[in-house]
């Protein structure tokens, strides 16, 4: 098996028909591996760190419930040079906050009959003290998006930016929420195709 | 300088899903045009998404824009077999009225319609929500996109066997997975940097 993290945690063998499924969107097979490594092993690590990035990842990979992929993630944590500690608050943080989603509100209006009100997600006071303040806003905004994105709201912003988080910093967070939204679920899918081939 | 959250213009927010076009208002400042580098323009891919505040805005991390695009592409556009178009949209549209983003399902939703010419079906999609009855092929869809969006995702062995009941082979079954999967992606970005408004 090569390097290709999606083959690797389904579990796709070279000449495999899954295999060859994937070779026929060759493209967006290259870019999900290529997301991969622009946010977890980016040319220039700019304001975020590995052990942050992981951390986040660990996170929100264990919350979508995608076994094999949060496993992977929590060895990178361990590579990046996370202390033991750190790395036990974070699995602290994941049970803690494992729960059902999506859930939320929408905007007033007709909509509003669907609304499934649910908690915006607060850490225990020793693994906030823990994570420390950036992580901690971390972990709390990627919560929500994770488990009630129509929840989110400008003022949602707010703690990063208090915790030091720069804009562009965001960015690259909500994009390692969002990424791993969709590569632990082409995880989780082609496991389920390739058990159905 | 600390950098700060941007307070919207005035304008009329959506309360229903729709087909119409909307606009989308960040929250965050986005890149100016005329900050644009060569590398930010090519993490844009068409040169007219420059013109997208949300691009602008997402080119603050040029690398994990470019691949995202690029991905997004293939998954939609790659004409080579599979899944036809209209139902990747399908799938892309379901997932965005399951998670909420009624900016993600108006775009999708137009595609759908515009690729399938099921205009009052995609409606009773955004009308009615994913539990609309769409005849077996699209409720296939629907449902399998709906599993694998749910936290923790719930998507399993019925949804493969039901979709292939339904008429799809292996490839376009891959096809809707990664359709659902990628607007999972797409959808937490447009929901969490800003918000939609009607043009």
């Amino acid at each position: 098996m090569g390097t290709d993290i999606i083959d690797r945690l389904v579990g796709i063998e070279p000449g495999s028909p899954l295999d060859a499924i994937r070779g026929r969107r060759p493209t967006a097979r290259e870019q999900a591996q290529a997301s991969y490594t622009a946010l977890f092993a980016p040319e220039a690590a700019g304001g975020v760190s590995a052990t942050e990035r992981f951390a986040v990842a660990s996170f929100v990979t264990s919350l979508n419930g995608e076994a094999e992929t949060a496993m992977f993630y929590a060895a990178g944590l361990a590579e990046s040079g996370a202390s033991a500690g750190l790395r036990q608050a974070v699995d602290t943080a994941i049970v803690a906050a494992t729960g059902q989603g999506p859930y939320g509100s929408f905007p007033t209006g007709p909509l509003s009959r669907e609304d499934t009100p649910g908690p915006a997600h607060r850490l225990a006071p020793d693994t906030r003290a823990t994570l420390g303040p950036r992580l901690a806003a971390a972990f709390e905004h990627v919560h929500l998006l994770v488990f009630h994105p129509r929840d989110a709201a400008p003022a949602a912003l707010q703690p990063l930016l208090d915790a030091g988080w720069s804009t562009t910093d965001i960015v690259t967070l909500s994009q390692i929420a969002a990424f791993l939204s969709f590569q632990s679920r082409v995880v989780a899918g082609l496991r389920v195709l390739t058990g159905a081939l | 300088m600390t950098d700060t959250i941007l307070e919207p213009p005035p304008h009329a927010a959506p309360i229903v899903f729709t087909r119409a076009l909307l606009d989308w208002l960040p929250w965050l400042e986005p890149l100016a045009v005329e900050a644009l580098t060569e590398r930010h323009m090519e993490a844009l891919v068409d040169a007219g998404r420059a013109k997208s505040a949300y691009f602008r805005l997402l080119a603050r991390d040029p690398g994990a824009l470019k691949a995202r695009t690029l991905a997004d592409k293939d998954i939609f556009y790659n004409q080579d077999a599979g899944l036809p178009r209209a139902e990747r949209e399908l799938a892309a549209a379901a997932t965005s009225r399951f998670n909420g983003c009624i900016y993600c399902a108006s775009v999708h939703s137009r595609f759908a319609a515009t690729y399938s010419k099921r205009e009052a079906d995609v409606q009773r999609l955004l009308d009615d929500g994913v539990g609309a009855d769409l005849g077996e092929r699209w409720n296939a869809i629907v449902a399998a996109a709906v599993a694998l969006s749910a936290t923790p995702i719930s998507f399993g062995p019925p949804h493969v066997e039901r979709l292939r009941r339904a008429g799809l082979d292996d490839l376009a079954i891959s096809d809707v997975i990664h359709a659902a999967a990628f607007f999972n992606w797409a959808n937490r970005l447009m929901l969490s940097l800003g918000e939609p408004a009607e043009t």
